[in-house]
């Protein structure tokens, strides 16, 4: 296995290389920046960090206003209490008036692992997607986030970028990685079938596709690292070429990835699709590997999908 | 500023928020007419703005928490010449710039999108509180209903104004006792509002709302208060000078009829725009 790394790791690291280059830069965290790892932005630069304590909605309010006097507020609590406890502030006073605001969410998805089902946000994309002016990305690893952070910093608008908080295989430290908003990279040529997924579920497309390989099957993997704008032109040519798609992502099945392509596909190019991720179901207490295989959240799984749809 | 001049800016947006409302047939007229002393004395003495340029980045900030109370701030930026007086006609009417609500994106000087309580003082904390770095000389005026109190963020917001010691902000209560389904005492009280911000760490003063000179007196204090944050407590009359308005929870979103335009107007003391 290759090196490990959280992508709220990357997020943390980012932070401090654009706190360092502009000055523009503030960080706001309520009461968890250890986990979140903006404390060491935080000890670097004091006098652009605000600790607001346990007060989510507040968070977002004081991102909003302090954008409108040109600042750059990265937010960060976790994903749960980000979209779910503060959702309308983030719906009204930050995607309505489309404010700079960038919007890091740390602990997403059920590799939460031992704190629970009240703390897996397994529904944060799909609340974050439906809002107008909203660029919703979860990158897949460590550097990667890297890459997000620093390209969210660039771009005028609202961002939501959702992180983990277990480590997660390295994938993209090739020199010819490349990182754009809203452009899906396709990690893997195939012309059988596509998968298309996001986060930490991307490593486990990889696998999947290995496996398919020694059953002849050569598969397509695409890293979609921007749910929002959605790589339409990627994700219709690969549908096409193909003619089935596998969509993986550590969240519900409704309103995340899934439902982003399937979106897409059922306009412009219907094929077969399958989408793996949570069923509708709240997590629960345990080891985020451990879930991941309780869950289906694997590249066993997404190998069993590719072998049924294909069998269709 | 002498009295007089704002005693006519006062009525003329009274007449208008009467006429806006009319026009568009639906509104919130009680909370916009208890808040025009705060808006006049604001908008037309104390505000360090620009309607040439209203992105001016050293101006002051206005955000209305309550907003709801939209035509007064539409009444006042149009009379200050941000925009033309005509599009108070527009007020709630598709393809219009001038929304139910402020919005900030396309009406020159709203400089918060608000209308969803408690957001707008969040983020009128947040304005102060890059102001205080970005622009020093800045500052930020917002205004809140009494009922607003209600909303949990309020308080969150007024927790942070303390710690951060923002002396840059002052904020307004329209405290006028009356929300959508009766008095706040009825619905949810929220007294006693000036011991709960002193507690909260704020420099609290007790105002007529409806008196220029205590209003001007207040803001003067508030400036040179420089350990945080100031609430002026503004004691108003919902839907103030008119009578049939005034003090009715009734009147919180209705538009007048007519005849109930045509009899405001009488009492406020102009003609109407027909």
């Amino acid at each position: 296995m290759s090196k490990m790394m959280a992508t709220r790791d990357g997020y943390g690291k980012a932070l401090l290389e654009l706190g360092e280059k502009n000055e523009q830069v503030v960080v706001l965290d309520a009461d968890l920046s250890k986990s979140t790892k903006t404390a060491e932005f935080g000890k670097t630069y004091p006098d652009r960090f605000f600790n607001v304590g346990i007060a989510e909605q507040n968070l977002m309010g004081l991102a909003a206003g302090l954008s409108t006097t040109g600042k750059i507020p990265f937010a960060s609590t976790f994903a749960m209490f980000a979209t779910g406890r503060a959702f309308e502030i983030i719906r009204n006073s930050i995607g309505y008036p489309n404010l700079n605001v960038k919007i890091c969410a740390t602990h997403a998805g059920i590799t939460v692992g031992e704190d629970g089902a009240s703390h897996q946000a397994l529904e944060d994309i799909a609340c974050m997607r439906v809002i107008p002016n909203m660029t919703v990305i979860v990158p897949s690893d460590g550097p990667e986030a890297i890459e997000a952070v620093k390209a969210a910093a660039e771009y005028y608008g609202p961002i939501y970028l959702r992180l983990g908080r277990s480590g997660v295989p390295t994938i993209n430290d090739g020199p010819d990685y490349q990182f754009e908003i809203g452009k899906g990279v396709t990690l893997r040529e195939g012309k059988d079938i596509t998968i298309i997924a996001t986060g930490i579920m991307v490593s486990e497309a990889l696998i999947a596709a290995e496996r398919l390989k020694e059953k002849g099957i050569e598969a397509r993997v695409i890293n979609i690292h921007t749910i929002k704008p959605l790589d339409d032109e990627l994700i219709v040519k690969a549908a096409k070429e193909t003619g089935a798609v596998i969509t993986a992502e550590e969240h519900n099945i409704i309103g995340g990835l899934g439902s982003a392509v399937a979106e897409v596909l059922s306009e412009k190019a219907p094929v077969p699709m399958k989408r793996i991720g949570v069923k509708d179901t709240f997590g629960e207490s345990g080891k985020p590997k451990e879930l991941m295989e309780k869950y289906g959240l694997t590249g066993d799984e997404i190998f069993k999908a590719s072998i049924e749809i294909l069998a269709r | 500023m002498t009295e007089s001049v704002l005693v006519g800016k006062a009525k003329t947006l009274r007449k208008d928020i009467i006429e806006m409302l009319y026009n568009a047939g639906s509104g919130h007229p009680g909370g916009s007419l208890s808040a025009v002393e705060i808006m006049t004395v604001l908008y037309f003495q104390e505000m360090q703005i620009d309607e040439k340029n209203p992105v001016w980045k050293e101006r002051d900030r206005f955000v209305l928490s309550k907003g709801h109370a939209a035509p007064v701030l539409y009444g006042a930026l149009a009379e200050k010449g941000f925009f033309p007086k005509e599009e108070l006609a527009n007020l709630r009417k598709i393809g219009h710039f001038l929304q139910g609500h402020p919005e900030m994106k396309n009406v020159p000087g709203v400089d918060m999108s608000t209308g969803s309580l408690g957001q707008g003082f969040s983020a009128a904390v947040g304005m102060a509180l890059g102001l205080a770095s970005e622009s020093p000389e800045s500052r930020v005026y917002t205004l809140l209903g009494d009922g607003e109190l209600q909303e949990g963020i309020v308080w969150e917001a007024a927790m942070a104004a303390n710690h951060y010691k923002l002396w840059n902000l002052t904020a307004f209560l329209d405290y006028n006792g009356l929300q959508i389904d009766g008095s706040n005492d009825e619905v949810m009280t929220v007294d006693p509002v000036t011991d709960k911000f002193r507690a909260f760490g704020w420099n609290v003063l007790s105002v007529d709302g409806h008196s220029f000179d205590e209003l001007s007196e207040a803001i003067l204090k508030a400036k040179a208060y420089k350990a945080g944050p100031t609430m002026i407590v503004a004691k108003t009359v919902k839907g103030k000078g008119v009578s049939f308005m005034e003090d009715e929870a009734g009147w919180h979103g209705k538009a007048p009829s007519k005849d109930e335009r045509d009899q405001a107007i009488r009492e406020i003391g102009g003609t109407t725009n027909e």
